[in-house]
């Protein structure tokens, strides 16, 4: 082989390999990603029951209710709607009431939503970046009504340490 | 007044830096050895200047010293001493103070061993180096000083989050920055080497003894960090695809890639312009997983402040080293000279397509990272990429790229034996099968995927090993012979015997522990027994305990295998924290060979019960201890004579006068 035949054969290799990687890709990215709403939302577009997304809101004030074998459930609201889920397992450490929440599942028939996964992906004040960018774009967050903790810094960059899922 | 010294001494390190980055150039360009010879001292010093920074800051919260903002909003008296040291980079301004540290560690090490490098070389590399020096100083003294003080000191700290009061902020952390910034040695080296124009196998020799120690130490600080996550969450989850952990796995991924192109351009003297790229790469990767951690972009334990002003800052850092050099390696890559030819089946060709699908890896890597981001900013869609889009793109690149592993080594360079390299690896093949079949038997109906993958890293395993028998003659040859075979062996083949087989034993932890991975979540009672593969687990009762800074509450579980033989106690426990008023799960583990018991409690119900996640996790330690045997594979090859950090042997001869190249 010459030097230009064997430059060939590696870059139509190497070309082969980029267009699979590409297929890979698109097609995961078709099938795999999951997108986020809040209960407002999900009746805006009309979500179908069975589609997986992730729904973020705010846990609506005594609406948590534990039944038998760990099984929950609780009202996700963001403001002006609201929208009932079921859960069965352990809640992370940071889930409370009247605090942020972000769950991954689908709507079933009824309307309601069960989640497979609630998510521990906040930050101190209980509040996941997703909900707190949705809330704020409705016009419906405050600052300053968090329950920040606060001490004798006045910082605008206070750390938010935030706990991965 | 140690605050004020760490600030002071950060600024003259800021200005040693600023030295260190012109003079030498201008020396270099003037060819005057003495303007040179600059750029050694200004390293020297600016490393001992940022270590009186890194201490006084250490020693500020040591003594918990709460007039300094950094150290009340991540500090309390009350807490161990080792997490007060490790507090230090456990906030966002320690830890670029850290990052620069390290920086400038790596840039005073290369001037200390650097003695044998021509002058002019060394002259770039740390002008170089001292470049991305300033602009982290810059960084960190405009928008993240950590010696700012406060004008009211409260009497106590806010504490550390309490997810980071862990023996893995000691170990992790340091070990991924050490690897990070590592390769801003091979980045230094290429941007040198094409701006001199000038690029040849002992520049390959130089660099590539710093990439190996960057890259163990990422592999070790990624391992490290996936165990960490894997006890502390809660969650037995030991890799979640997460923006951030991508973030470390991509320089990884491309600076496994250097490491294999590195080898070629040393030996063979070809792929000089790729290996130079791949340089620029990972460094730039490694420089992007510094802006998504840091900025405030993503939502993470490691996102420890979003000041906008910061992500603008490091996104101007980033945007000026990845643009400049890569703008540098368009203009001045034509200039280096192509080396040697090979066929495509040969050492160099297994080498470049382990670098292909490394590297292709890599990209669907930073696609899956960086699309949620980017859609969000066009279309204002909330998107998330988690492990399906990884599992479905990831993992069938990896599977050519295992499949071809075993025969590089195999091959001869510039024109390989293909056939003869299947036959030496008949044996592994074999035990593949057998693998396979024993696998698909024992769980029939089960996961058809996990005897085909098991299957793959047996092949790669005793791939491994395979070359070492064909390198001793073991079993052909008399076993004596053999034995002073493997000892006359260069160490650096037995670096790639372990560093491989090490992939192998990973995907075999991987593969286990998911496919077999048994648990038990429920509510149970002082009493109540819970039975997870194979052990019986009851739950004997429940404890308070107070701790220096959290209250904790332990359930003590015995352990029973089958047997009905008790083999241990378990104590998994929930603390809260009443600094931050926040709790964390403390998993209790029991290890059995290589497979482990893992329980971590929930809430307690209404009914008095306690719920508890109970995981039974087969093999997989292994999934950490194959980044151990790679990392030690790496080892055994920096310690390889022929690439000693500082090699090759210097030339008996006054270097001073000797006239710039």
């Amino acid at each position: 082989m010459t030097r230009k035949q064997r430059r060939l054969t590696m870059i139509g290799g190497a070309l082969c390999v980029l267009a699979i990687a590409a297929g890979l890709v698109l097609n995961a990215l078709r099938d795999s990603i999951v997108f986020f709403s809040t209960p407002a939302m999900v009746s805006e577009k009309k979500i179908q029951p069975g589609t997986r997304f992730r729904l973020g809101g705010m846990v609506e004030q005594g609406s948590l209710k534990r039944g038998d074998n760990l099984a929950v459930s609780f009202t996700v609201s963001d403001g002006s709607a609201t929208l009932p889920v079921t859960f069965k397992g352990i809640l992370p450490d940071l889930f409370r009431e009247g605090q942020g929440v972000v769950a991954e599942g689908a709507i079933d028939p009824a309307g309601v939503f069960k989640a497979d996964t609630v998510l521990a992906k906040h930050d101190e004040n209980y509040m996941p970046k997703e909900v707190a960018d949705a809330l704020k774009k409705q016009g419906r967050w405050q600052e300053g009504a968090d329950g920040k903790p606060v001490i004798g810094v006045s910082d605008s960059a206070q750390p938010k340490p935030v706990v991965t899922q | 007044m140690i605050a004020e010294v760490g600030h002071y001494a950060l600024v003259l390190a800021l200005a040693l830096a600023l030295i260190q980055a012109t003079v030498p150039v201008v020396g270099a360009y003037v060819r005057d050895a003495a303007l040179m010879t600059v750029a050694r001292s200004a390293a020297l010093a600016q490393l001992l200047f940022v270590l009186v920074s890194f201490g006084a800051l250490t020693a500020l919260y040591v003594t918990s010293d709460f007039s300094v903002v950094n150290v009340v909003e991540n500090s309390h008296s009350l807490k161990p001493l080792l997490y007060k040291i490790t507090g230090v980079w456990g906030n966002h301004e320690g830890s670029m103070l850290l990052w620069v540290s390290i920086l400038a560690l790596f840039g005073g090490l290369v001037a200390a061993f650097g003695a044998n490098l021509p002058l002019s070389l060394r002259a770039h590399v740390l002008a170089v180096q001292a470049w991305i020096a300033t602009a982290f100083y810059l960084f960190i003294l405009i928008t993240s000083n950590p010696f700012l003080r406060t004008l009211n000191p409260p009497l106590e700290g806010r504490d550390l989050n309490p997810v980071l009061q862990d023996i893995g902020l000691a170990v992790h952390p340091p070990m991924l920055y050490l690897g990070y910034v590592g390769f801003s040695i091979s980045f230094s080296f290429a941007v040198a080497a094409l701006i001199e124009g000038r690029i040849d196998a002992a520049w390959a020799r130089w660099v590539r003894p710093w990439t190996l120690m960057a890259w163990i130490c990422l592999t070790l600080g990624i391992a490290m960090g996936s165990y960490w996550a894997y006890y502390e969450l809660g969650w037995g989850g030991w890799w979640f695809w997460d923006p951030v952990e991508n973030a470390s796995l991509m320089p990884w991924l491309s600076g496994t890639a250097l490491l294999h192109s590195a080898v070629v351009m040393e030996k063979r003297n070809a792929l000089k312009v790729w290996t130079i790229l791949l340089a620029i790469l990972t460094f730039s990767l490694s420089l992007l997983g510094t802006f998504l951690v840091r900025s405030g972009v993503l939502t993470s334990v490691h996102a420890f402040a979003t000041d906008p002003t910061r992500g603008v800052f490091i996104l101007l850092i980033l945007c000026v080293f990845i643009g400049g050099s890569l703008a540098l390696y368009a203009w001045r890559a034509s200039a280096l000279k192509q080396g040697g030819l090979f066929a495509p089946l040969s050492r160099e060709g297994a080498l470049v397509l382990n670098n292909l699908f490394l590297t292709t890896a890599c990209a669907t890597v930073f696609i899956g990272t960086l699309y949620p981001l980017a859609l969000e900013v066009v279309s204002g869609d909330k998107i998330s990429v988690g492990a399906p889009f990884f599992n479905l793109t990831f993992a069938p690149l990896f599977v050519p790229l295992m499949l071809a592993m075993p025969f590089g080594p195999l091959l001869a360079w510039k024109r390989g034996d293909i056939a003869g390299a299947s036959q030496r690896l008949m044996a592994a093949a074999i035990a593949a099968l057998i693998a396979m079949a024993v696998l698909w038997a024992w769980t029939s109906g089960g996961a058809s995927l996990a005897p085909l993958a098991i299957g793959l890293a047996v092949f790669v395993i005793g791939g491994a090993l395979s070359d070492l028998v064909e390198r001793t003659q073991l079993f052909r040859a008399p076993f004596a012979t053999a034995m002073r075979r493997a000892q006359g062996l260069p160490r650096a083949t037995w670096g790639t015997v372990f560093a491989h087989a090490g992939v192998g034993v990973a995907l075999i932890g991987i593969v286990c522990e998911t496919t077999w991975n048994t648990e038990y979540i429920g509510a149970l009672k002082p009493g109540g027994v819970a039975t997870v593969g194979g052990y019986a687990l009851r739950l004997d009762g429940l404890t308070q305990q107070q701790g220096p800074n959290f209250r904790a509450q332990i359930a003590t579980f015995s352990v029973r295998n089958g047997n009905g033989d008790e083999i241990g106690v378990m104590t998994p426990s929930k603390r809260n924290f009443t600094a931050r008023a926040s709790s964390t799960t403390e998993a209790a583990l029991l290890t059995r060979g290589f497979s482990q018991l893992y329980v971590s409690l929930g809430e307690v119900t209404a009914d008095g019960g306690q719920s508890v996640r109970i995981y039974h996790k087969p093999l997989v330690l292994l999934i950490w201890f194959g980044p151990l045997l790679m990392a030690f594979g790496g080892l055994l090859s920096l310690s390889d004579r022929r690439l000693r950090v500082g090699a090759p042997k210097p030339a008996k001869q006054a270097r001073g006068l000797q006239p710039a190249e």
